[in-house]
């Protein structure tokens, strides 16, 4: 395959702020997207959600352009939206190429304009609006509770990983607005993020502008890298009661954080199990012996560590405890002898393709410009694309076998998701846990 | 430079765009090829529109469009279900079934290396698909689930139970799954006739768009599907578009019950527009301005101003035939009442009592044109949107036109449009939610009786 490559020039403005600029001129559109290096792992116990509801309030305006934020924009014909998850936070425009002053304007008025744009009543608002979402994405979905009763269990209660990004009902319930100021002196200003700027752009302009409307804005301190450790003794195995009609396992481990050492092959691990018709286990227990309705298995790579989870739900008339007979069986031979050199191919073939891909879009999650920030912010490099992409080409069976030996299976957690008043259906030996 | 922070910075002159230049084929069998040349990354993209969607399936087999579609990727005469997800994996593809109102869409992803195989394979899993009897009970036995499944998804609940008000017994009245008693009823051979009968190189329409030349393309294209040839199948395929649905429905008011639920699931719509109607651009700013977007009037006030809801947005069904206008969103129990009686409002005055402001138009139109490029950035986005055009009946200038047709749209225009397709009294309202919770708040709406549909799909 040609060599791929996403290019890019990196500098880093006075006041600490990271801009990176891409070029792509095919279509008359430019990508802004920034990160702050915050999310609910800087949150505490007690203060959950947090991160996200602030999120929340960055589109509701700021000093200079105090009302919605997707008003002008909208008019400007872009795109735009912003996401919150343990880690990090980011926002992104896609604008015609004439409006990029606007979207820079725009970024860097609530960068260092904030505060006084948020009143009580829009705080209020936005409050409301995220217990919505809460009830919309989680409460009222089938399976919506399973990766807070995992998450619980998965990481002690201090562990930052131990609560939901979306927060607790009663944490937001409680928040109050002075709590916002703190927040954003700590975390929202130029030394804690990273702009990148991808498109139809000339390289010097782009840089010129980063640095006319971000190089005013003052530097704040770094804050410190949350660390924590976790620990997992044994096999923990829960059951939740949901408004399902079938009942569903899920299997979770520790893995490597990403992009150290062994989160690829775990990547790889997961399509081995259940990526396509061929994998391994939606072979088994889907295809031939008919005994789930679906499985799937990823790596879910975060900033202090990963974790791995393995789902399955069962086809009607079939008992967890029988479906994860087979998935262990078939971990356990994933674990002593790894792929064959055929699934290597595959799941190498599939990974390359999925980078290709990616090539296509500057801006939004996943587009180029997300990507050159996530490297930006987790690496300090940008330019990691290629050797990201080397980690799956030159990943081999034996890596990917001992990555595999991740999957313990007297060192996990086991949650059953059962129907109303059915806690018989659980995996055996499993304790009910609720989710507030 | 100190920034002017008094203001926000002007926009530059709109920046010039070409749109996709769509070169068309008839290959002899009778199958219509597009082309589009596009971009330097190495990759196709490949969609096949088949004509005859969930519209076409027979009465009391509502399913067996989307069972059938879904039986291709599981084995050809060659290859066994498990060779064939081999071989997709083995070029990275990204395959992809859509069944729609109208048509059924496949589409597959692939680099551009690997274009020939890519065809060759789309070609022989929809053209040539085994549909072998275990492969069908394996795969209606997963739809049959699936549905058991959604059953507790309260947007599948409410979107079955909302086609059904609207359309009644007319062909579009389902959800593209079908219900299960239609697919208990349905055999490998119906599957067989109904793949014979849609399946036709005449019927058909492949789109090819990628880093490769017009030619190129072109040629891919007939190397995979040249020796396609037509059936003898003389069984008709039912034209849904072509049949008439009901005036109005005869429910206004309904709830399906969902005890303990977080959150009430609403749709309020009726039968509106076709997609091929001439007041398509005015349709599109006015639903632009009514809730079509985060800053339409139907978010700013459910989301931005009450803190009702996560998200409301309105907007057309569009298919060959009459679909639905909808305003759709999830609100919290306790402030269902006041939402529905919040959205009515704004249903009735953007015809009259409201116009769209001078100001809202500008919005409105400005994001729908400036943001129109967006929509052509990748082969799959241009390959599905020439795929619709040629559907639809639309010309290939299409999208050279859209731009000056919705500039020129005016705010009489779009009362007019708001008035001919926004009829308050046929609207119906449809909550998926708590009924003891809602029950008497809803009745104290005054709107009339409501009627309790059953929690089935």
């Amino acid at each position: 395959m040609a060599a791929l490559d996403l290019p890019f020039v990196k500098r880093t403005l006075p006041n600490g702020l990271d801009v990176i600029v891409h070029e792509d001129h095919h279509v008359p559109l430019v990508a802004v997207n920034i990160w702050y290096h915050v999310g609910s792992k800087n949150e505490r116990p007690g203060r959950t959600g947090f991160a996200h509801l602030f999120e929340h309030l960055m589109f509701e305006g700021s000093e200079h352009h105090n009302s919605g934020y997707f008003e002008p924009l909208q008019r400007a014909g872009a795109s735009l939206n912003g996401s919150t998850n343990a880690d990090r936070t980011n926002y992104w425009e896609v604008v015609p190429s004439n409006a990029v002053d606007l979207a820079l304007w725009m970024e860097s008025d609530r960068m260092g304009y904030l505060l006084g744009a948020v009143t009580a009543e829009r705080f209020e608002t936005q409050r409301a609006v995220v217990l919505n979402e809460r009830r919309q994405n989680y409460e009222n979905r089938p399976y919506g509770l399973a990766s807070m009763a995992i998450a619980s269990t998965l990481y002690s209660p201090e562990h930052p990983y131990s609560w939901p990004t979306i927060g607790t009902t009663a944490d937001l319930q409680e928040m109050q607005l002075e709590d916002v100021h703190a927040f954003f002196r700590t975390y929202y200003h130029p030394g804690n993020a990273s702009l990148v700027i991808a498109g139809d752009i000339e390289t010097e302009r782009a840089f010129d502008l980063a640095a006319r409307y971000f190089g005013e804005l003052p530097t704040g301190p770094r804050p410190g890298q949350v660390q924590a450790d976790i620990v997992l003794s044994g096999e923990t195995r829960l059951v939740l009661e949901d408004r399902v009609e079938l009942p569903r396992v899920y299997m979770a481990w520790h893995t490597p954080a990403t992009f150290k050492p062994g989160d690829a092959e775990m990547d790889l691990v997961g399509d081995l199990l259940a990526s396509g018709k061929t994998s391994r286990l939606y072979r088994q227990l889907v295809y031939e012996r008919r005994i789930a309705l679906d499985v799937s298995a990823y790596q879910s790579a975060r900033e202090i560590a990963g974790y791995f989870i393995v789902a399955a739900t069962a086809a009607p008339g079939h008992a967890l405890d029988e479906i994860a007979a087979f998935i262990d069986d078939e971990i356990q031979r994933a674990i002593d002898g790894g792929p064959t050199d055929e699934e290597m191919e595959r799941g190498v073939a599939q990974s390359e393709a999925q980078f290709v891909y990616q090539l296509q879009t500057v801006g939004g999650f996943g587009g180029k410009s997300d990507q050159l920030n996530a490297y930006n912010m987790f690496l300090g490099d940008p330019g990691y694309f290629a050797a990201d992409l080397a980690r799956y080409r030159d990943a081999t069976r034996e890596t990917v076998k001992a990555a595999a030996a991740n999957l313990s299976l007297d060192k996990r957690v086991l949650l059953s998701i059962v129907p109303e008043g059915r806690l018989e259906l659980a995996l055996s030996g499993s304790t009910p846990v609720s989710v507030s | 430079m100190v920034v002017d922070r008094s203001r926000l910075p002007e926009l530059g002159p709109t920046p010039a765009f070409r749109f996709p230049s769509i070169v068309r084929h008839t290959l002899a069998n009778g199958l219509e090829l597009r082309t589009v040349e596009h971009s330097s990354i190495p990759v196709v993209s490949l969609v096949l529109f088949a004509r005859g969607g969930l519209g076409a399936d027979p009465p009391l087999r509502e399913g067996l469009a989307a069972l059938t579609a879904d039986l291709a990727d599981e084995g050809t005469p060659t290859l066994s279900a498990l060779e064939v997800s081999d071989a997709l994996s083995r070029i990275g593809g990204d395959y992809d079934v859509e069944v729609g109102a109208d048509a059924i869409a496949f589409s597959l992803v692939t680099l551009t290396r690997f274009a020939d195989r890519g065809a060759s394979l789309l070609a022989d899993i929809t053209t040539r698909p085994a549909l072998r009897q275990e492969d069908f009970d394996r795969v209606r036995q997963q739809r049959l689930d699936r549905l058991t499944q959604l059953k507790t998804v309260p947007q599948a609940l409410a979107e079955k139970a909302f086609d059904h008000l609207l359309y009644g017994a007319h062909p579009y009245g389902h959800l593209a799954i079908g219900s299960a008693s239609a697919l208990a009823a349905i055999d490998l051979d119906q599957a067989r006739r109904f793949h014979a009968a849609v399946f036709q190189p005449s019927r058909a329409i492949l789109v090819l768009v990628g880093a490769l030349s017009h030619d190129q393309l072109r040629a891919v294209g007939e190397r995979a599907f040249g020796s396609w040839t037509d059936t003898k199948s003389t069984d008709a395929v039912q034209i849904a578009a072509d049949i008439e649905p009901p005036a109005a429905s005869a429910v206004r008011r309904a709830i399906v019950p969902r005890r303990g639920a977080a959150q009430s699931e609403l749709r309020i719509g009726h039968l509106s527009a076709r997609r091929n109607t001439p007041d398509y651009s005015a349709l599109m700013v006015m639903n632009a301005v009514l809730g079509g977007q985060f800053v339409s009037r139907v978010n700013l006030k459910l989301r931005e101003e009450k803190g009702f809801t996560y998200g409301a947005y309105t907007g057309f069904d569009w298919r060959r035939g009459l679909g639905s206008f909808s305003l759709e969103t999830s609100v919290h129990t306790a402030s269902t009442a006041e939402a529905i009686s919040d959205s009515l409002r704004e249903l009735e005055d953007i015809r009259g009592a409201r116009p769209p402001a001078s100001e809202e138009m500008a919005l409105a139109k400005a994001s729908l044109t400036l943001g129109y490029p967006r929509g052509f950035e990748t082969a799959e986005q241009i390959a599905r949107s020439v795929a619709s055009l040629a559907l639809h009946g639309l010309p290939d200038s299409y999208f050279a036109e859209f731009v000056p047709k919705v500039t020129a749209v005016t705010i009489d225009e779009v009362v007019r449009v708001a008035r001919l397709y926004i009829d308050p009294a046929r609207l119906t309202t449809l909550v998926v939610g708590d009924h003891d919770e809602i029950g008497a708040s809803l009745d104290r709406l005054g709107l009339g009786e409501w009627q309790v549909l059953p929690s089935e799909l």
